[in-house]
């Protein structure tokens, strides 16, 4: 199977020297669900930020399908980026708009129409399970709910890819556990998912790929993984 | 397509503008305050205008004929010199009005009254009151009577003096003084309105820095720079909007006030004397309205506009 994406012998040597990736290669198939772990600066949020240009290899290159990130224009990282949905260990929601409006803001981006909008937010709401905010603010809402308005964000422009950095890192187990079936049902129902982590239950609950970071190298590349550090 | 982004755009900036009430509290006390700024330079400016032009009117040349001059010939010359480009208004007041005046004027002081009597005849002369356009052309007015130097037909000269030189000193410094009080008033219209640009702008910037995380995860959604930079500009429009309807209200209510302290303070017998003057603002601004509403609000909406525009530039780079 060609892979969706592909990360060509990249580096990334940040102006201090410091070395957050070392010559890393590897690929993603469509439909995969690939969890990535690693301590603490092993580099893999560097990998994600990479994949939607917020961050440039030094050297090397990252493809998605077949179209090299770093040299995209402004305006096609904007279109990128709305073909990847990201969901992030401190949310990021927009605490000025409300639940609807931050997932409406996204659908907007993308140049849905208002008709789309007003059917699909309600929607994607009720496949995360918070109908009932939907006109609060962020700040109403629990570590827990918050995620699952970002993960409702990621999805709700259907995108090709879910990056996931961390998401259950501030999340209690039980959260932890929702965060995880939903992406799990996003997977099912075809959308590639990309996950870091560093925490074993949720490893071994996805039971699939496993890539194991250290010191800004690919350590395993596990099929069938299982968390090893 | 467009409209829909145009819709979109306007309603976030509408939505964000009252959600964020006490950001925009603060942005539109300081345009306000910037624009009141402006507003002071307008009423300065006409308060200046109306005063230098008060002062220049004061100021004149009097030809004083000698006492047998005869009426028609003066006339003749009030025609001469009503014709110079210089001139601005000619006035001849005869004899026998300058007495009137005089009497009119000393009726209660009966010594004055009395040593008018003792002498016999008229000792007024006639007059001729010149007053130029612009107070440096006097001293070409003067000197154009003195070369002509009319004379009667019996050919004695027809003026007796001319009070150019005892007044020339004050008339000298007052074209100077005019058009330094000008110019210095356009250096500070220029040094407040920089300093005004530079204090909405940074208000505005600081406004922009708190919502940087905002503009970062709407890039991060996808959102092209028109989606993040539009509703901050609409925003800033608003900010203008508002500031510029207060800012007008604020000049309206220091027109008329200006207009009762002034006289009260001068006292309503000075007031009549000096009408122009205590009238000005209020006059100024109802006459002027439409051009001093298209100015604030102008300035208000461009000022919130290009700050916005140009202070959320740096954040779109992500």
């Amino acid at each position: 199977m060609v892979a969706m994406i592909y990360y060509d012998k990249v580096t990334r040597i940040y102006p201090d020297k410091s070395v957050a990736l070392e010559n890393v290669s590897f690929g993603v198939e469509p439909k995969e669900f690939v969890t990535i772990v690693g301590h603490s600066g092993a580099g893999k949020t560097t990998l994600m930020k990479m994949l939607i240009a917020e961050d440039r290899p030094t050297t090397g290159s990252v493809f998605f399908e077949s179209t090299d990130i770093s040299r995209l224009s402004k305006n096609d990282v904007s279109k990128l980026r709305r073909r990847i949905g990201t969901v992030f260990q401190d949310y990021r929601l927009i605490p000025g708009k409300t639940v609807y409006e931050n997932i409406a803001f996204a659908m907007e981006a993308s140049g849905r129409s208002d008709a789309e909008i007003a059917s699909d937010v309600p929607h994607v709401l009720e496949l995360v399970d918070l109908v009932h905010k939907i006109w609060n603010f962020p700040k109403e809402l629990s570590g827990g709910e918050r995620q699952r308005v970002a993960i409702a964000r990621a999805i709700v422009t259907q995108p090709d890819i879910i990056l996931a950095d961390e998401p259950t890192g501030n999340l209690d187990p039980t959260s932890t556990y929702e965060i995880i079936r939903i992406l799990q049902k996003i997977n099912d129902l075809g959308t590639t998912i990309i996950l870091t982590t560093h925490n074993k239950g949720v490893v071994d609950t996805v039971k699939g790929r496993v890539l194991t970071m250290e010191k800004g190298r690919i350590a395993r590349d596990d099929k069938d993984g299982k968390y090893v550090l | 397509m467009i409209f829909t982004t145009f819709k979109r755009i306007t309603r976030t900036g509408f939505v964000n503008f009252w959600r964020n009430g006490f950001l925009s509290f603060a942005a539109i006390v300081v345009i306000t305050l910037s624009l009141s700024v402006f507003g002071g330079l307008v009423f300065g400016s006409a308060f200046a205008r109306a005063l230098l032009a008060d002062v220049k009117d004061k100021v004149d040349i009097n030809a004083y004929f000698t006492l047998n001059a005869p009426e028609e010939d003066i006339l003749a010359l009030q025609k001469d010199i009503k014709a110079m480009a210089e001139v601005s208004r000619v006035e001849y007041v005869s004899s026998e009005a300058v007495l009137a005046q005089f009497k009119e004027k000393w009726r209660d002081n009966a010594l004055i009254m009395q040593g008018l009597d003792e002498i016999e005849g008229n000792p007024f002369p006639a007059v001729l009151n010149i007053k130029a356009i612009n107070p440096g052309q006097y001293g070409s007015i003067a000197s154009f009577l003195e070369q002509k130097n009319p004379t009667a037909s019996d050919g004695t000269p027809l003026i007796e003096k001319v009070n150019y030189q005892q007044n020339k000193l004050i008339i000298d410094r007052l074209g100077r003084i005019i058009p330094a009080i000008e110019q210095a008033g356009f250096a500070i219209a220029i040094v407040l309105t920089l300093v005004a640009i530079i204090v909405v702008f940074n208000t505005i910037r600081i406004i922009i820095y708190t919502s940087r995380d905002e503009i970062f995860v709407m890039k991060l959604v996808g959102a092209s720079n028109i989606y993040v930079r539009g509703p901050l500009v609409v925003s800033g429009i608003m900010y203008g909007i508002v500031s510029g309807i207060i800012t007008l209200v604020l000049m309206a209510i220091f027109a008329y006030w200006s207009d009762t302290v002034l006289l009260r303070v001068a006292g309503v017998q000075v007031a009549a004397d000096f009408e122009l003057v205590v009238n000005i603002l209020s006059r100024y601004f109802v006459q002027n309205f439409g051009q001093i509403f298209i100015m604030i609000m102008g300035v208000g909406i461009i000022l919130g506009a290009v700050s916005s525009y140009i202070a959320v530039r740096r954040y779109l780079k992500v």
